[in-house]
């Protein structure tokens, strides 16, 4: 009969368009600008750093699903992406056995060993990047200024913090559009701006995560500023160190935040008090990163006590 | 998608209509101008009719007739099997050949009458015009609605006088008459509402008779501003039936988001719209009430969109009650290539069918052929937790938890994730970029978990 090839499967019968690797293709979209203002402000340099991270993220996802005779999934670009953002958080100064130190432990110890995509609890460029800080501190945190001649400089937040020698503010404009020292992929607001506004604006990510994450740092700066309540400089806390690219691209993995609304205001909240706790009061002058992986750490619990009151909850109780 | 330029139309035709919503939802691929320009043309009386005696949701009918019995259109053929049941009516005449089990498109097999026409379309007697709804009491327009055998014509094909029979502790304020039509391609409301827009009226004007309730709402989505100009045109005589705009995404018409995008009231978990004082009937059921009053004839004929580019010549069809799918598939130019999937409904709800041998019924409210590309199954991932399935559900439930219990057995922890809150609308499967199977597994442990509570008793 020729019925019998119909297809017969439960509703819905149509699907969107979209997929996982054109999730993933679009981050990448996004990061596009702040890859070209790595390259005009920390040279050649820069370029090779990311394609040396991004070509071992590749290799070692292949490589690992290969050898646990798991479907090979790199063209989900997801790895790509782990790459460029590790990139992003490395000095430009770098060299290439840290980048592939740093990029193969992102896959392999986080991501690929607790199952691959979707399983991993911490964002892999960042638990990576914590992994290489505290193994090669003097590697990871040589600063140069933007230019071909490689000055060594102090980031503002260092400046800011008063830890190392005494330097020179920047002005806030270069630190808008990125002249100032700082890992490959922070530096440039504007560029990672541009990729916000695009990844927004295709619902990649929504508001609340960054929004919430960066107005809690600028309002937090601000009134605990070190000559008393609102002497704070919030606009150099929001520009300086890694908080746009934190706050945009990284605090909203999907895996390692929260899936519910509240929950992800939770995450931007908490992300931005651990922030300005660590760089006003602990021992760096950063703590983007190790907010992010925090909160990462307790998206799950915070994702328990959030769940969504259901349609038509509260007059049933009535 | 076509969709600013409907929007212009708006502003110009219906100014002032304010326009609602609800909270979650999606925006599908509508596909309606396949057939939305298309009037509703009788179809071809089918040589064999097959009546299931269960077409709603309740009891299944009692069988009045055997085989060897002569029929005529609008004879009673099935009695209701209680009070949450309706008749079935034959809708041809001739004579019946057998009452045996045959294939329903629910996909099981149902106790039917078949009826083999003699093609002269015979009346039978007793359908007789009942008089004008201002001459009859609320009890006795409930009464003709239940004998004229109306279930929900939206698709689930509730008996229609039991929502009419609200229990005395609820009061009931409003009715919504639903032409929302929200699913994607169907077009059959659409045009009854530019067709038979009196009848739409009148039977609206019969519910809330029946209800006693003073106020009547005709909710329309705003990607079809013809009939709201039209309804708007029709009811400016009737001061307490009003016409609304809603916002164009789905699952605008399923009752509880239409409810609340209306009232701006919720209905409560497990609860029924008479708990917020509403109820809501289709369009489809409206005319088919006003036909039952006007004319006497009981529910044998519904409005049908046989649509999809897996068909020829997509239309919209007033089709009797047992013909079968094939015929109305070569009716309509026969099928455009070798067919991926034949649905019955839409394509965010409706049941995919494994034989064109079966009767369309009271809840069919399309024919969708999808072509051999549109129905091959997608490539499912690993769930990223995007949470796009939790931005879109209308019952602000966490789909991919829900899905997980499910796929892992354990109902419980599926249950406690709210799962029988689950509308089934298939918003969080459409949005997921994984094309998990979220909805398919949350029916599953909807399922699993209601066997479970019956057989804990």
């Amino acid at each position: 009969m020729e019925n019998e090839q119909l297809v017969v499967s439960s509703s819905p019968h149509v699907r969107s368009e979209s997929s996982v690797s054109g999730i993933m293709l679009d981050v990448v979209i996004a990061l596009v600008p702040a890859v070209i203002a790595a390259a005009i402000f920390f040279g050649i340099r820069a370029l090779f750093i990311i394609g040396i991270s991004i070509a071992t993220a590749v290799l070692t996802e292949a490589l690992i699903q290969y050898l646990m005779k798991k479907p090979v999934t790199i063209n989900d670009w997801s790895a790509v992406v782990t790459g460029l953002l590790l990139a992003f958080n490395l000095p430009p100064t770098a060299p290439w056995w840290l980048v592939v130190i740093g990029s193969a432990f992102a896959i392999a110890i986080v991501k690929q060993l607790f199952g691959g995509l979707g399983y991993n609890f911490l964002n892999p460029a960042l638990a990576a990047r914590a992994f290489l800080l505290a193994s090669w501190p003097v590697r990871m945190t040589a600063w140069v200024q933007p230019g071909a001649d490689a000055v060594t400089t102090a980031t503002p937040l260092a400046i800011l913090k008063g830890t190392e020698a005494a330097g020179q503010l920047p002005s806030l404009m270069n630190m808008f559009v990125g002249n100032i020292g700082g890992t490959i992929g922070e530096t440039s607001a504007l560029a990672l701006l541009i990729g916000a506004a695009y990844l927004l604006y295709k619902r990649v990510i929504n508001w609340r995560i960054p929004f919430i994450y960066i107005a809690t740092v600028g309002v937090l700066t601000w009134i605990l500023g070190p000559d008393g309540a609102f002497t704070g400089q919030p606009l150099y806390h929001i520009l300086g160190g890694g908080l746009i690219l934190g706050a945009f691209f990284m605090a909203t993995d999907y895996v390692t935040s929260p899936v519910t609304p509240l929950g992800q205001i939770i995450m931007g909240l908490g992300c931005g008090i651990i922030t300005v706790v660590i760089r006003l009061y602990g021992g760096y002058p950063e703590g983007v990163s190790y907010s992010i992986l925090f909160m990462n750490v307790a998206a799950p619990l915070i994702e328990r006590y959030t769940v969504p009151k259901k349609f038509g909850e509260v007059k049933s109780r009535a | 998608m076509g969709r600013e330029v409907k929007r212009g139309k708006d502003d110009r035709g219906i100014m002032n209509v304010k326009t609602v919503t609800f909270k979650g939802g999606i925006h599908p691929k509508y596909n309606k101008e396949l057939t939305a320009a298309k009037p509703i043309r009788p179809a071809t009386l089918p040589q064999i009719a097959v009546i299931p005696l269960q077409q709603h949701v309740g009891a299944p009918c009692k069988p009045l007739v055997k085989a060897g019995d002569d029929v005529k259109v609008g004879q009673k053929i099935g009695e209701a099997g209680g009070f949450v049941s309706v008749p079935v009516h034959a809708s041809v005449s001739g004579k019946v050949t057998a009452v045996e089990p045959r294939l329903h498109p629910g996909g099981q097999q149902v106790m039917s009458v078949v009826i083999e026409s003699d093609g002269q379309d015979t009346v039978d007697e007793n359908v007789q015009s009942k008089g004008d709804i201002d001459k009859l009491s609320g009890k006795e327009i409930i009464d003709i609605i239940k004998e004229a055998g109306i279930a929900g014509l939206g698709g689930a094909a509730f008996p229609t006088h039991v929502k009419l029979s609200p229990p005395p502790d609820k009061k009931v304020d409003l009715v919504i008459i639903n032409g929302a039509e929200c699913e994607p391609y169907l077009t059959c409301d659409h045009r009854l509402m530019l067709e038979q827009t009196d009848d739409v009226v009148y039977g609206t004007r019969a519910i809330m008779k029946a209800l006693g309730v003073s106020k009547g709402i005709i909710a329309i989505e705003n990607n079809k501003p013809d009939a709201i100009a039209t309804m708007l045109e029709a009811t400016s005589s009737y001061a307490n039936i009003e016409v609304m705009a809603l916002k164009t995404k789905y699952p605008q018409g399923a009752e509880k988001q239409l409810i609340k995008a209306i009232t701006g009231k919720e209905v409560p978990s497990g609860g029924l719209p008479a708990d917020v004082g509403t109820v809501v009937d289709n369009v489809g059921t409206a005319v088919a009430i006003a036909m039952a009053i006007k004319t006497g004839m009981p529910l044998i004929e519904r409005a049908v969109t046989v649509t999809g580019r897996g068909i020829n010549e997509p239309a919209n069809l007033m089709v009797r009650i047992g013909t079968p799918f094939s015929e109305l598939i070569d009716e309509c130019g026969g099928f455009s290539d070798k067919p991926g999937k034949v649905i019955m409904g839409g394509p965010m709800m409706g049941i995919a069918q494994y034989s064109l041998d079966v009767p369309v019924i009271k809840g069919t409210s399309g024919i969708l052929v999808l072509t051999e590309e549109e129905a091959k199954p997608p490539q499912v991932q690993v769930c990223i937790r995007c949470a796009r399935c939790v931005e879109a559900c209308p019952a602000d439930l966490l789909p991919l938890y829900i899905s997980r219990y499910a796929l892992a057995g354990m109902y419980d922890k599926a249950e406690q994730y709210n799962a029988m809150d689950c509308i089934e609308c298939g918003c969080c499967s459409f949005e997921c970029p994984a094309k998990r199977p979220l909805v398919e597994s949350i029916r599953l442990a909807k399922r699993t978990i209601a066997a479970n509570r019956r057989k804990a008793g």
